[in-house]
């Protein structure tokens, strides 16, 4: 079997490379080129950084598999950098890392994978790849502190069928040690958390750059439309942000709603972010048949599941839950196992 | 034919690097080792490495019709290039320089740069052959221009420029003007008598020819005024200062007497085999395009279209069937880019994304060439 292992320079994929070598796979590494500055630099900061790509080089000659650069950036600014400009035109919480992994990781490179002459994919990602009596199945990694299987929801069974997951089956701590026994010079690197085109959490000055509307000044407004201060363009607030409202008040306060088009930024009290049910888009499921019924819900990556209910492209949380924010995605389980994702059309 | 490891290489990429010639190590290893003398000194160990130093000079002056003094070792084609645009208006914001957009980017680079720092530049026009107009070079020049650099042969796709051409319009209008070519990828193709060619200065890099990296010349014709690009102890009569690297410059004389030798042979023995390659990818493969194709042409170069195929693509499918390729411009992550030199030949970003360059060397064979070109018929069809 011939893998292709996406190696982003982390630790995650370097030993998942080392893994598929080692159960005597052909591996080849490649790093997707996803960003570059208005120069054609590479992002200095998150997760795909020229120095990172550097790891990832040297890691693929220590493992002695062939590496190559594979150049998305085209595919990377239409379906991502453009969908998460657009997300904040609307007043909605762009979530760029799934969207970078649904459209460009899994879906051009799974496509792309007869073209490259490989079988299956391989990532770094803390979740596994079951087969199950409907077809492949998505679980929770075993590092449950680590599980990225909220990121990967989008994924469909003939997908992950063609996708390898072999850290999933390791803590975090377990993949560190395997990584130092090897030799690996990412064993120890720090993880990265910025979004990899804004840089150094700088979403004002991408924002100037891309999509300088999203800076057009605009009221702070209460539920009853008084106007309570000013900001300096809707970019850049997300619902259940508490802090840089500029607004010295009694109790805190935090943004309830955005509306992009009048750039008005509503806030109010924490109660007032508490959202019971939510209109989805966008649903897919694992096996590809409908859902609906009793599941339990993820809205955040590092959030728990929430029982709820799911049907008419609404979701109804048992219990009402905090920042619930449009744009973000909502991950569906069965105890570990993922039945499918959505992204959330509206609170209400 | 490369081996490493148990990995066998069909290397058609010798414009990128071409392995050194027989005999240019050996010639280098003693100025590594017990010649090892500063060529500035006044002693018997320096004597000895300043005795190398000079006559590789006369044997590179040699190669170009040129005098020893009037050429200067840096430390590789792009240095030279550097020297050469920098150089004459180093110190004079109103003087500036002339190029085609299909120079490499040691040009072009240093071109945009000396833009920033104000000085009137111009970047020439090609036509879709990668042909330029020595006329409207010369039209392009304005009461400022002190240089005017265009390219023997091009790097990605081999289309050769008639310098002497270009030279005699520009001078025509200016003689003071400086004619610079960067003749990088001409040495082991092309005579480049400086005279003929009707130049001021000339670059060459000796790891194109069979030399080694990072040393290169750049002839400056005598009675040229250049500001150095580096400045300290003075070497190289003050155009070129740093402690002479007397074993690159033995190297890249080594190979370039050896390169110049072999050039006849190189033309029609290299240059059969790269014609015999892209006849057979033209019956191969249909609706193949030869970028730069109608025009004069090196015999080494091939740069191909090939519509519906990604070149990432099939330079890695090409890598792990063994067949070493390029797509002519990378950047540094060795990711593909989109090329300048095809843009300026009229290409659109996603047709310069379907090219690929095959470059042929010193050291290919016939029977390397076929593989390669069956290798490459055989994935295009895989991958349509
Ligand atoms: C046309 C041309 N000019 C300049 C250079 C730069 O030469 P060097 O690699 O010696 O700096 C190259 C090689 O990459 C080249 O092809």
């Amino acid at each position: 079997m011939r893998a292709m292992v996406a190696m982003s320079g982390g630790v995650d994929s370097s030993v998942a490379a080392a893994l598929m070598r080692e159960a005597g796979h052909d591996v080849i590494g490649v790093t997707l080129k996803l960003w570059s500055g208005p120069g054609g630099e590479a992002p200095t900061a998150g997760c795909c950084t020229l120095s990172d790509a550097e790891d990832a080089r040297r890691v693929a000659a220590a493992l002695d598999i062939p590496y190559y650069v594979l150049d998305y950036t085209e595919e990377f600014r239409e379906g991502v950098v453009s969908v998460f400009i657009d997300d904040y035109a609307h007043g909605r919480t762009p979530n760029p890392c799934i969207e970078c992994n649904r459209t460009v990781k899994f879906d051009r490179l799974l496509n792309g994978l007869d073209e490259l002459g490989c079988d299956v994919l391989v990532t770094g990602h803390h979740a596994r790849v079951r087969s199950g009596p409907d077809g492949w199945e998505l679980h929770r990694g075993a590092d449950m502190a680590k599980d990225q299987s909220y990121v990967l929801s989008m994924l469909t069974s003939p997908q992950l069928g063609r996708t390898r997951l072999p850290v999933g089956e390791m803590t975090k701590t377990e993949v560190r040690a395997r990584a130092a026994e090897l030799g690996l010079r990412t064993a120890a690197k720090a993880e990265s958390m910025e979004i990899c085109f804004v840089g150094r959490g700088d979403y004002r000055s991408f924002l100037d750059r891309h999509a300088p509307s999203m800076l057009r000044p605009g009221p702070v407004i209460d539920h009853t439309g008084e106007v309570l201060g000013a900001h300096g363009g809707v970019g850049g607030f997300t619902v259940g942000q508490r802090r840089g409202l500029g607004i010295a008040a009694g109790e805190p306060r935090y943004v309830v709603s955005i509306d992009a088009t009048t750039a008005t930024v509503v806030i109010g009290r924490r109660e007032d972010l508490l959202v019971r049910t939510v209109e989805l888009e966008g649903l897919s499921t694992v096996s590809g048949r409908p859902l609906s019924g009793r599941v339990e819900a993820q809205y955040r990556a590092h959030g728990a599941a929430m029982p709820a209910t799911l049907g008419g492209g609404l979701l109804h949380f048992d219990e009402p839950q905090m920042a619930v924010a449009p744009g973000q995605t909502v991950a569906f389980y069965e105890s570990d196992r993922v039945l499918g994702g959505a992204v959330i059309a509206a609170t209400g | 034919m490369i081996c490493d490891n148990d990995r066998v290489m069909i290397y058609l990429d010798h414009a990128a690097t071409t392995p050194m010639r027989p005999g240019v190590w050996e010639a280098m290893a003693p100025f590594a080792v017990d010649r090892f003398g500063n060529s500035s000194g006044a002693h018997e160990v320096s004597r000895k490495a300043k005795d190398a130093l000079e006559e590789s000079r006369e044997r590179v002056a040699a190669c170009l019709g040129a005098r020893p003094m009037e050429i200067v070792f840096t430390s590789g084609g792009t240095e030279a290039d550097n020297l050469a645009l920098k150089g004459p208006v180093t110190g004079d914001r109103s003087l500036g320089v002339v190029t085609m957009a299909t120079e490499h980017e040691a040009v072009l680079e240093t071109t945009h740069f000396l833009h920033r720092l104000g000085h009137p530049t111009h970047v020439v026009g090609v036509s879709r052959d990668g042909g330029v107009d020595p006329d409207l070079v010369a039209g392009s020049m304005g009461p400022g221009t002190a240089v005017v650099s265009v390219m023997t042969v091009n790097n990605e796709t081999g289309v050769v420029t008639d310098v002497a051409a270009v030279s005699a319009a520009v001078k025509r209008i200016d003689p003071s003007v400086l004619v610079h070519t960067d003749a990088v990828q001409a040495a082991a193709c092309e005579s480049l008598d400086v005279d003929r060619l009707g130049v001021d200065m000339l670059s060459l890099s000796g790891h194109k020819f069979g030399g080694p990296k990072g040393a290169g010349v750049l002839f400056v014709r005598e009675g040229t005024r250049l500001e150095p690009v580096l400045h300290g102890g003075g070497q190289e009569l003050g155009r070129r200062s740093g402690t002479h690297d007397v074993a690159g410059a033995v190297g890249l004389a080594t190979a370039l007497g050896m390169a110049v030798e072999d050039r006849s042979r190189f033309r029609s023995a290299v240059g059969g085999i790269r014609d015999d390659f892209e006849k057979r990818v033209m019956e191969g493969v249909e609706g193949v395009v030869v970028n730069g194709g109608a025009g004069p042409r090196s015999p080494h170069h091939l740069n191909l279209r090939i519509p519906d195929v990604r070149n990432q693509t099939l330079l890695l499918r090409l890598d792990q069937s063994g067949v070493a390729a390029s797509a002519g411009s990378a950047c540094q992550s060795g990711a593909a880019k989109v090329s300048h030199v095809l843009e300026a030949m009229g290409l659109s970003p996603d047709e310069a994304r379907e090219c690929v360059r095959f470059t042929f060397g010193w050291t290919t064979t016939q029977d390397e060439a076929s593989e390669g070109v069956a290798t490459l018929i055989d994935l295009v069809g895989e991958l349509r």
